[in-house]
């Protein structure tokens, strides 16, 4: 997930010092972690701080659909489990916006890119948690796919990066497991329950296997990203490999999924698959998804009325640095 | 309903804990800053954890199958024990710092008596609990201190807070003829007694926020016996919805 921002073509760099950069690319080449006091290219720098920011971006409203249902959660347990789930995400915004200020952009400045609309969160976060059965598609298939994403960028030749994602993953295993076995749960359960499995299935597949972003042949972005070794694989491997590993525990519990073209190939030994509908894929990155505008609306609400608590604090903190150097003098 | 006082008494510290969690989750994505929407989180699931072993122990005592979700969420409001303070709306951030150090304060030397309960499985959920709670005085004490010491604006919001909220303390310190049996048997804490602790705390901590204590006013009462303010419906409303409209599944 949330490796949108790759699919976005930088101007080309300014030409920089080339025996910098050759040494910076052999760096890379040798598979060694670029540190944040390390020489790095200004493109390195501008994609990177936009990817992680981006990706904190998607932490962050990514708590807000799951958030929904924690008040509803049907039993105590599930309650708890979701309650920190949310809360690994806000988790993995922190860690994630301080990796991103290694790079040199303050958490309020790409706070204030993403309330502007100018910086771009993951598309799905802009569709809406209808009923229980969401929290466990999300878990299953969003989470699911954002473990393919990001299992490669433990490897991101980005050391901070890519130590963050090391985290990152094993927690996103466990809510992959988490949503399965929610999943699991309404697949077995009553006919209703079953129906709401279904139902969820229907409306997150699609955007699930959007988040690999566009087709290969029509990705914008360059081989660039590969050469740094940011990215590893290509959208479509990665969209592939998520397929082939969902489809089947789908049939395992007795799911179906919206896709007629849906076939195992022999030859191949993969999971073909239907047409992705792009123009809602464009459309909803455009600002057009059901939820993009209360999504970012609540973002915004919970900024704003958060001020005057961010102002007190930091207005407390100045006080009291006033009185202790106040009480030295007076003590010396 | 007849029930026995030992069932009363699980019950309530349950649904203390259960409410005021489920309150704490409700910030949980629209918090003022990310360290809080953690620490906010952490606490809610702190006192869900905490409503979980006593409402189990409940179950237990009571010896007719009522689990933990059956408890939780298969009770109409009139039969919820939790004090009113904690069904109090989140309100701003004042308010819900406010209402989690008077409940904090209250509960931190309450679990801290427990843990001295002549029965074994009260005295091992407080353990924990007294711990947890420890750092929910903790962490609201700071916040209450940040926001009355802070800004004008802050001041006068968590002044706000305390004139309202204050009068609910009163109820956390009254006891009936269920715990009155049980503390002359050493099983449940004398809340009477928690009260001079308490007043220890909050008051160290409205002083050094430039906080004004309020005056004894009026105070409404009654939701450990089951009079509740209309908050609670709602909270219900929503937490019970899933298992309401789909009797006896399983989720």
């Amino acid at each position: 997930m949330y490796t949108q921002a790759l699919n976005v073509k930088d101007e080309p760099a300014a030409a920089g010092d080339p025996v910098l950069e050759a040494r910076f690319q052999a760096h890379v080449d040798a598979e060694l972690k670029i540190e944040p006091n390390d020489w790095m290219p200004e493109g390195y720098r501008k994609t990177l701080t936009r990817q992680i920011s981006q990706h904190a971006h998607s932490e962050i409203v990514g708590m807000l659909p799951e958030g929904n249902w924690i008040t509803r959660a049907p039993t105590l347990r599930r309650k708890a489990a979701l309650l920190a789930k949310v809360q690994d995400e806000g988790g993995h915004g922190l860690y994630l916006y301080s990796a991103a200020e290694t790079l040199g952009t303050s958490r309020e400045q790409m706070f204030e890119q993403l309330l502007s609309g100018k910086a771009k969160y993951s598309s799905i976060f802009n569709y809406p948690t209808l009923t229980w059965a969401d929290i466990g598609a999300i878990g299953w298939l969003v989470d699911g796919a954002a473990i393919m994403n990001q299992i490669p960028l433990c490897r991101c030749s980005y050391g901070p990066y890519a130590r963050a994602m090391i985290r990152i993953c094993k927690e996103e295993s466990f809510h992959q497991r988490q949503g399965y076995e929610i999943m699991m749960t309404l697949a077995r359960g009553t006919p209703e329950q079953k129906a709401m499995a279904q139902d969820a299935l229907n409306r997150w597949w699609w955007p699930s296997v959007m988040m690999f972003g566009p087709s290969d042949s029509d990705s914008q972005h360059s081989d660039q990203t590969m050469r740094w070794k940011i990215k590893r694989f290509s959208n479509d491997d990665l969209r592939q490999k998520f397929i082939d590993a969902t489809v089947p525990q789908g049939h395992f519990i007795g799911l179906e999924f919206p896709d007629k073209d849906l076939k195992f190939n022999e030859e191949t030994k993969h999971w073909d698959f239907g047409e992705i509908d792009w123009t809602e894929f464009k459309r909803v990155i455009a600002g057009d998804g059901p939820c993009n505008k209360q999504r970012m609306k609540q973002r915004r609400a919970a900024h704003d009325n958060g001020r005057w608590v961010r102002e007190a604090a930091l207005a407390y903190a100045e006080k009291r640095r006033n009185r202790e150097a106040a009480a030295k003098i007076a003590a010396e | 309903m007849h029930e026995t006082p030992l069932f009363s008494y699980a019950l309530r510290l349950a649904d203390n804990a259960l409410i005021l969690g489920h309150r704490m989750s409700e910030w949980i994505g629209h918090s003022p800053v990310l360290e809080e929407d953690l620490a906010l989180g952490n606490m809610g699931l702190d006192l869900i954890g905490q409503a979980r072993a006593f409402y189990a122990y409940a179950g237990e005592i009571e010896g007719k199958g009522r689990d933990e979700d059956k408890l939780a969420y298969l009770r109409d409001a009139k039969d919820w024990r939790n004090v009113l303070l904690v069904e109090q709306p989140n309100g701003d951030f004042a308010a819900t710092m406010i209402r989690q150090l008077l409940f904090a304060a209250y509960a931190h030397p309450l679990y801290a008596a427990l843990t001295k309960s002549k029965d074994a499985s009260l005295a091992a959920i407080a353990a924990k609990a007294e711990k947890e709670m420890a750092y929910h005085v903790r962490h609201s004490g700071e916040w209450v201190i940040r926001l009355g010491d802070g800004t004008e604006e802050s001041h006068e919001r968590a002044q706000a807070a305390l004139d309202e909220l204050y009068a609910y303390s009163t109820e956390l310190f009254e006891s009936d003829d269920v715990e009155r049996a049980l503390i002359d048997a050493g099983i449940a804490a004398d809340p009477a007694a928690l009260r001079p602790e308490w007043e220890r705390t909050v008051n160290h901590i409205f002083s050094e926020a430039t906080l004004k204590t309020p005056p004894q006013s009026f105070a409404q009462t009654g939701g450990r016996t089951g009079r509740h303010s209309e908050h609670l419906g709602y909270i219900l409303a929503d937490m019970q919805f899933l298992q309401r409209t789909y009797p006896g599944a399983a989720w």
